[in-house]
């Protein structure tokens, strides 16, 4: 690996050094309702040269993507391409202009074959305008062979592993002769042998002189494989240049940066009985021996990468997906959640991440969509009692101020804020021990945010037990008493009072152990 | 107070069936007599109860369409148990047949549930197996009048109250699905499961459980309707309520009980059967070929579902809706 690290090292052209851009971006912004993705940022790609893109989640890393490969179109700023400025109306627009992305869960036709992959909307014809298959399959095999991947070009994509499959979206790409490439976070699901293998192309990639687009969360990757560096923070470009210039060190700290705009509710955290403790939880396939405690009136935030296994793991604790090993004990008493309605039995409550799909009931009045996991004490001898449960929901959903003109009303003409303020209503009438909230405040705008904050805080005040997966470090700073951090399924660190720094969840979070300077 | 007459689908539903009603009175009065309106329901009667067990399968978002070979069937096994034994007591049969017809609900149920194939899959192919097995325990014979006893062909036809016991079991069932459906955690969650399972799950509802539950119970309605047929009409084979299945999701579709699950009621699977019963009894009298009945039926499907379409799209909007509150 090292010998391979130096090879490359030599080999890496520095005719690229001082050379023109061939992309350019400036002063591009992009605003969503609510929330502005990015506010004037700039971007270089240079031919032959790998440039990581680093932030955290929510810095606008995949909004760029969005917006060089046509799919989203900027507010304001400009492209540029080799000097010349240009726009993309359409991602054809993009993929004719030499951009392409490979994604992370790469846009293929599973039932294809490879050849019909690479070559799909451009196939070479025959003189009767049918597609010259023989000319396709060859031309399939030289781009594979040019990239130095061994696929039959006749085997349908299904058949593939997904680095293959990344393999032929790289073949794709080359057959468009693109001259940009995207990759967002190839590595991600790849074992140890297929990552060498991707960081080898890439190497492929640069000496044919595409400019390549890196994003990564991984620094021992980008330190390895990129030549440039570009930091964004909460929509805007914090930071670019040459990575042999800048340590490891100096790279988070310009991705956490220091300014929490944010305000969080005070709190003196008044800790009660231990309530929840987790003895090796683990999954075949998803996470691995998770432990830890939870006392009354705490929040326990949970960090990590996107795919770190941690709402894997809370589905777990709640009875959605089955466990392989571990137990759980609540108030010392152990406790089996194999079920949703035994764990909301057990008292544990899961507020999952999309609410509007995993949350409310369309069809159903408010009333009884704050009724549903309590229909066993609304009702008596099997019967239901309408008038408890719109008592049980008045009662609840005042304690949420929620805005309906009846609890009779249809949830579906609610707005999204009260429909929030339904799902919520509807778990604290089950009168949980423990709450499991799952990205509270993502998608949602800076108001809505300080009053879900404002309001988990109350639910901790009054005794409750809070756990909060959140992907914003702003948000697990301002809110835990205690952070769990995890990575690859496992519990990475745990941190609590002056231990508790960016600093520290991003290293944990991204596995860096040794410091480079 | 118009709109708030015309609010619910269901008003609609009535207001269109009054209509029809008082345009075939006006010409042919005697359509309207107590006697011929008792005979239009009683000849509803078996389309109302498999359209009320295909009504909470359909809540669930699934599809029920074995239901007419699940009546063919049980009526078979019935009539065949009645030559065997023709002193077993009607309510004995009864219990057969329920349990007959809720078995292979069952079967429905569980291949949707732990198997997790497409409820249109499952139902389709169990139809077909279904018919089968009908061919070959009858081996394609005939079970007619005279075979059956006659205590088994009299109870459908008995007059109580001035009404067929037929007549009487649809209204009885009709009455206890508006108890399940709105009065119980089971109803509840046919209501949740197709309005939003992901939702559902997170609640602590078992979705495929519930899914199972819903064709268990319109299985035993099939079976249930599939000796009372046996014995009205005194005759059981292969071919009984042929595409009655179609007539069953007909029913359901004009009564306002959304294919795409989570909406629907009793009153309107209801009122969806009696428009379909109306159409077919009042075509003849009224001298129009039968085929008709088919355009009107289908007519009938497709301006419901539109309207469906249209009146939930309203629902989008959220200020119209605040604007009207406050008037």
């Amino acid at each position: 690996m090292v010998m391979l690290a130096k090879g490359i090292e030599d080999a890496s052209p520095q005719s690229g050094e001082g050379s023109a851009p061939v992309l350019s971006l400036t002063g591009i912004s992009k605003s969503f309702p609510g929330v502005k993705a990015l506010s004037g940022v700039a971007l270089d790609l240079y031919p032959g040269q790998v440039t990581a893109l680093v932030g955290e989640n929510g810095a606008g890393k995949s909004t760029i993507v969005k917006i060089l490969t046509g799919i989203y179109q900027p507010d304001d700023g400009q492209i540029r391409i080799n000097g010349e400025p240009m726009s993309f109306p359409t991602a054809q627009d993009a993929g004719s202009a030499g951009v392409t992305a490979i994604h992370q869960e790469t846009v293929l036709f599973d039932d294809l074959s490879v050849a019909e992959n690479i070559f799909i909307g451009h196939a070479p014809k025959t003189r009767f305008g049918l597609i010259d298959r023989k000319e396709m399959t060859r031309k399939a095999k030289a781009l594979l062979e040019r990239i130095g991947a061994q696929i039959d070009p006749g085997v349908p994509l299904r058949d593939l592993g997904i680095a293959n499959k990344h393999l032929v979206a790289i073949a794709r790409a080359l057959s468009i002769d693109a001259r940009i490439v995207i990759m967002d976070e190839p590595t991600a699901s790849l074992s140890h042998k297929e990552i060498e293998e991707t960081y080898e192309l890439v190497e492929r990639l640069k000496a044919d002189g595409k400019a390549i687009l890196f994003i990564s969360h991984k620094f021992d990757e980008i330190f390895r494989i990129a030549d440039r560096y570009t930091v964004f923070r909460d929509g805007e470009m914090v930071g670019a240049g040459k990575i042999a210039e800048v340590g490891e060190r100096e790279l988070v700290k310009l991705m956490v940066g220091r300014s929490v705009d944010q305000v969080f509710p005070k709190r003196t955290p008044q800790l009660g009985e231990e309530v929840l403790k987790v003895v090796g939880y683990a999954h075949p396939t998803e996470f691995e021996d998770i432990g830890f405690t939870l006392r009354a009136g705490e929040i326990l935030g949970f960090y990590g990468l996107v795919g770190a296994g941690r709402s894997e793991f809370m589905q777990a604790l709640f009875g959605i997906t089955k466990p392989s090993k571990g137990a759980i004990r609540i108030d010392g008493k152990v406790a089996v959640t194999r079920t949703p309605n035994e764990a909301i039995g057990h008292g544990i409550v899961y507020v999952p991440e999309d609410r509007g799909k995993q949350g409310v009931i369309k069809g159903l009045p408010i009333f009884q969509n704050v009724s549903l996991p309590s229909l066993k004490q609304t009702s008596r001898n099997g019967f239901l009692r309408l008038a408890e449960e719109f008592t049980l929901a008045r009662d609840y959903t005042q304690r949420l101020d929620l805005r309906a003109a009846a609890l009779d009303q249809d949830i579906g003409e609610l707005s999204g804020g009260n429909q929030q303020k339904v799902v919520i209503a509807k778990w604290l009438a089950t009168k949980p021990r423990v709450i499991i909230l799952d990205e509270p405040t993502k998608g949602i705008d800076i108001g809505s945010k300080a009053a879900v904050h404002e309001f988990m805080a109350e639910l901790a005040a009054g005794g409750l037990a809070v756990i909060m997966v959140s992907s914003e470090i702003p948000e697990i700073l301002g809110m835990s008493d205690r952070v769990i951090v995890m990575r690859e399924g496992r519990i990475a660190a745990e941190y609590e009072g002056a231990d508790l720094t960016p600093e520290h969840l991003v290293r944990a979070a991204a596995g860096i152990t040794e410091v480079r300077t | 107070m118009i709109r708030l007459l015309f609010k619910s689908r269901e008003m609609i539903l009535g207001a269109a069936i009054l209509v029809l009603v008082a345009a075939i009175a006006s010409r042919f009065p005697a359509f309207v007599a107590p006697s011929n309106l008792a005979n239009v329901f009683n000849d509803t009667a078996p389309l109302i109860i498999l359209a009320l067990g295909q009504m909470v399968v359909i809540l669930t978002r699934c599809i029920d369409l074995s239901v007419a070979a699940n009546l063919a069937l049980t009526g078979m096994a019935v009539a065949m148990l009645n030559t065997v034994m023709p002193g077993l007591p009607v309510p004995l049969i009864l219990l057969v047949a329920l349990c007959l017809g809720a078995f292979m609900g069952l079967i429905n149920g569980l291949l949707v549930w732990k198997l997790d194939i497409p409820p249109i899959v499952v139902t389709l192919g169990t139809m077909t197996i279904f018919r089968g097995i009908i061919f070959v325990i009858s081996g394609g014979e005939w079970i007619n009048a005279h075979e059956m006893s006659d205590t088994f062909k009299a109870f459908p036809r008995a007059v109580m109250f001035g009404l067929p016991v037929l007549s009487w079991i649809a209204i009885a069932v009709a009455a206890g699905f508006v108890v399940l459906v709105g009065r119980t955690p089971l109803g509840r969650a046919f209501f949740a499961v197709g309005g939003n399972p992901h939702a559902a799950v997170y609640t602590g509802i078992d979705v495929g459980r519930t899914q199972c539950a819903a064709y268990v119970l319109s299985g035993a309605l099939a079976g249930l309707t599939g000796y009372l047929w046996v014995a009205r009409y005194a005759v059981a084979y292969v071919d009984i309520a042929a595409g009655f299945e179609l007539e069953v999701v007909a029913a359901c579709v004009i009564g306002g009980i959304s294919i795409a699950g989570g909406i629907g009621s009793v009153g309107g699977a209801l009122l969806g059967a009696l428009f379909l019963g109306i159409v077919k009894n009042a075509l003849p009298v009224i001298h129009i070929s039968p085929f008709w009945q088919l355009a009107i039926s289908g007519s009938a499907i497709i301006i419901a579902v539109a309207f469906n379409a249209t009146s939930s799209r309203a629902k989008g909007r959220v200020i119209l809706k605040k604007a009207e509150h406050a008037l």
